[in-house]
This record gives structure tokens, sequence and C-alpha cells, in this order.
């Protein structure tokens, strides 16, 4: 119990930012009216995406330095869990764009390029499917994990705010800085973004886990 | 022959319960509409406030705490099988 207190105090955080998310009061802006109770749900997505693809690439870097193929299934975990986040956040963002942006798909920068930083990563993921001989499949798909993180930060975190976006911290709208949101807004969105991050560790985890019992006479042989 | 006799009248069965439940069901289904939930109480008046936004609300925190179990329950096994 006491190096489970972190997935107790996730499951907490993200209690109160279901119950708060829903309960505070959100300024009316433009059409996106209640709509605006997404961010507590759909930024949180990616913030937690970002963490588990660091995680991963460092991992990646680390099996190149060591040859250890534990770092192998940890980075390879954190790669799918984080992909898998990266499609929720791009399943939510659609959802919210089709009723604000009025369309699913529309011609903003950040969801293209955040199209194309997915598609990256499930290469990534099929890339290791390809391989019969584990050391190869870690070496190779390590240095294409290298590669992927390497264009997944101006892809989806620099270009977007050098031109013009929809969404918000673009060149030409106003980002997240402490005059533009709302107290009340913040108040859920920081607890989000932990809770959230938390709870995709506390997945990977468990699929790192269950990943190194399936190989555990190639580690320990 | 008995068999498929006996197959053909518990089929005949089952569609006359189908038929008998689905205009049940139907009729309470118009019924329901017809008569909103007007009980009392704090529990129901909260869950109704602020055009209903609550009942969603109550619903993630279902939908969230299902999937919470689940992964504690994987976790544990998971420790269970790691101590083997």
């Amino acid at each position: 119990m006491a190096k489970n207190w972190w997935k107790i105090a996730c499951v907490l955080i993200l209690l109160y930012v279901i119950i708060g998310g829903f309960s505070v009061k959100v300024p009316s802006i433009g059409n996106n009216q209640q709509a605006a109770r997404s961010i507590f749900f759909h930024l949180p997505m990616w913030m937690c995406m970002y963490t588990l693809l660091a995680i991963s690439v460092v991992n990646s870097v680390w099996y190149l330095a060591t040859n250890d193929l534990r770092r192998d299934i940890r980075a390879s975990s954190a790669g799918s869990i984080g992909v898998l986040f990266g499609m929720m956040g791009f399943a939510t963002g659609m959802l919210w764009s089709t009723y604000t942006w009025g369309g699913t798909i529309v011609n903003d920068p950040k969801q293209m390029t955040t199209a194309i930083a997915l598609t990256i990563y499930m290469a990534y993921l099929v890339l290791r499917l390809s391989f019969t001989d584990l050391d190869k499949r870690a070496r190779v798909s390590a240095i294409f994990n290298v590669f992927a993180f390497a264009l997944l930060i101006p892809l989806t975190y620099i270009i977007p705010r050098m031109v013009e976006s929809l969404h918000p911290g673009s060149a030409t709208s106003p980002g997240f800085s402490s005059q533009d949101t709302a107290g009340t807004i913040k108040m859920v969105l920081w607890p989000a973004f932990l809770g959230w991050t938390l709870l995709g560790i506390w997945i990977y985890t468990l699929r790192n886990r269950y990943k190194r019992l399936v190989l555990k006479n190639i580690l320990h042989g | 022959m008995v068999k498929r006799l006996s197959y053909l009248l518990f089929a005949c069965f089952m569609l006359s319960l189908t038929s008998v439940f689905g205009q049940d069901t139907a009729r309470t289904v118009t019924e329901a509409v017809q008569q909103q939930n007007t009980e009392t109480g704090p529990v129901n008046e909260f869950f109704r406030s602020n055009a209903k936004i609550y009942v969603p609300m109550g619903i993630l925190v279902i939908i969230f705490i299902a999937i919470v179990l689940y992964l504690v329950r994987l976790d544990r096994r998971l420790t269970k099988l790691e101590k083997e």
C-alpha cells in the first residue's frame, strides 16, 4: 500500500476533476458555450501523451547505451500507451471541433501536424511487429523512436505556435497565460493535468509489468 | 421429431413473449415520458438542477470508478503473478 499512494492520489484527483469539471462556472465565450468544459478532458490527454512519449524516448536512448532489454520493454509500453492517449486526445478534439469550428477535421495546422505525429508513432508500433529477433527489434526501433520524438516536438508544439491556428496559443490567438484564463478553469485544469498523467503512467506500468512477465525466461536466462 | 416439435413450440412461446413484453415496454416508455420523475428530496433536486447537467457527471463518475476498479484488479493479479 505504501508504494501505491500515488495511484490513490490519482483516483481522488480525477474524481475531483470530473465533478469539478461539470460544476464550476465557466465563461461562455462565442459559440464555445458550455463546450469549454471539454478542456478539462481534452488537454490533459496531450499532457499525458507527452509525458509517456518522453519516458519512451528516454528508455530508448538508455537501451542504446546499455543494451538492456528491460529498457526496450519500457520504451515500447510507454510508446503504445502514449499513442493510445494521443488518439483519445485526437478523438475528443474532433468531437469538440465539430460543434465549435464547424468541422470534424478542419484546416487547423495543429490538428494536421498532430495527425502526422501520431502516424509516425503508429509506424513505430508497426515497425516493432516486423522483427522476429528481439535484439535487432530493440535496436532499430530505439533509433526510430529517437527520430519520432525529434519530430513530435516541432510538429505538435513549435510549428502550431508560429502559424495562424484556431487553437489557443498560436501566432494570432492567446495562450493560457495568467491573464487569459478564468480562475475557475485553472482551478480544475492544473489538477487535471496531474491526474490524467498519473492515470496514464499507471496503465503504462501495468503494461510494462505484463510484458516483462511474458519475456521472463529471456530476461533472466 | 419430438425434439423438433418442442423447438417449434419453444420458438412460438418466445415469439409470443416478445410481443407481450414489446407492447408492455412500449407502453411503459410512453408513460415514463409523459410522467417525469417528480420525486423530491435533496438528491433528486440536485440531479435535476442546472438543466440536468449533473446526470452526465454522475455517468462519468460511474464509468471512471468501474475502470479504476478494473485497473486495481489487474494490478493485484500482476503482483500475484510476479511473486510466483
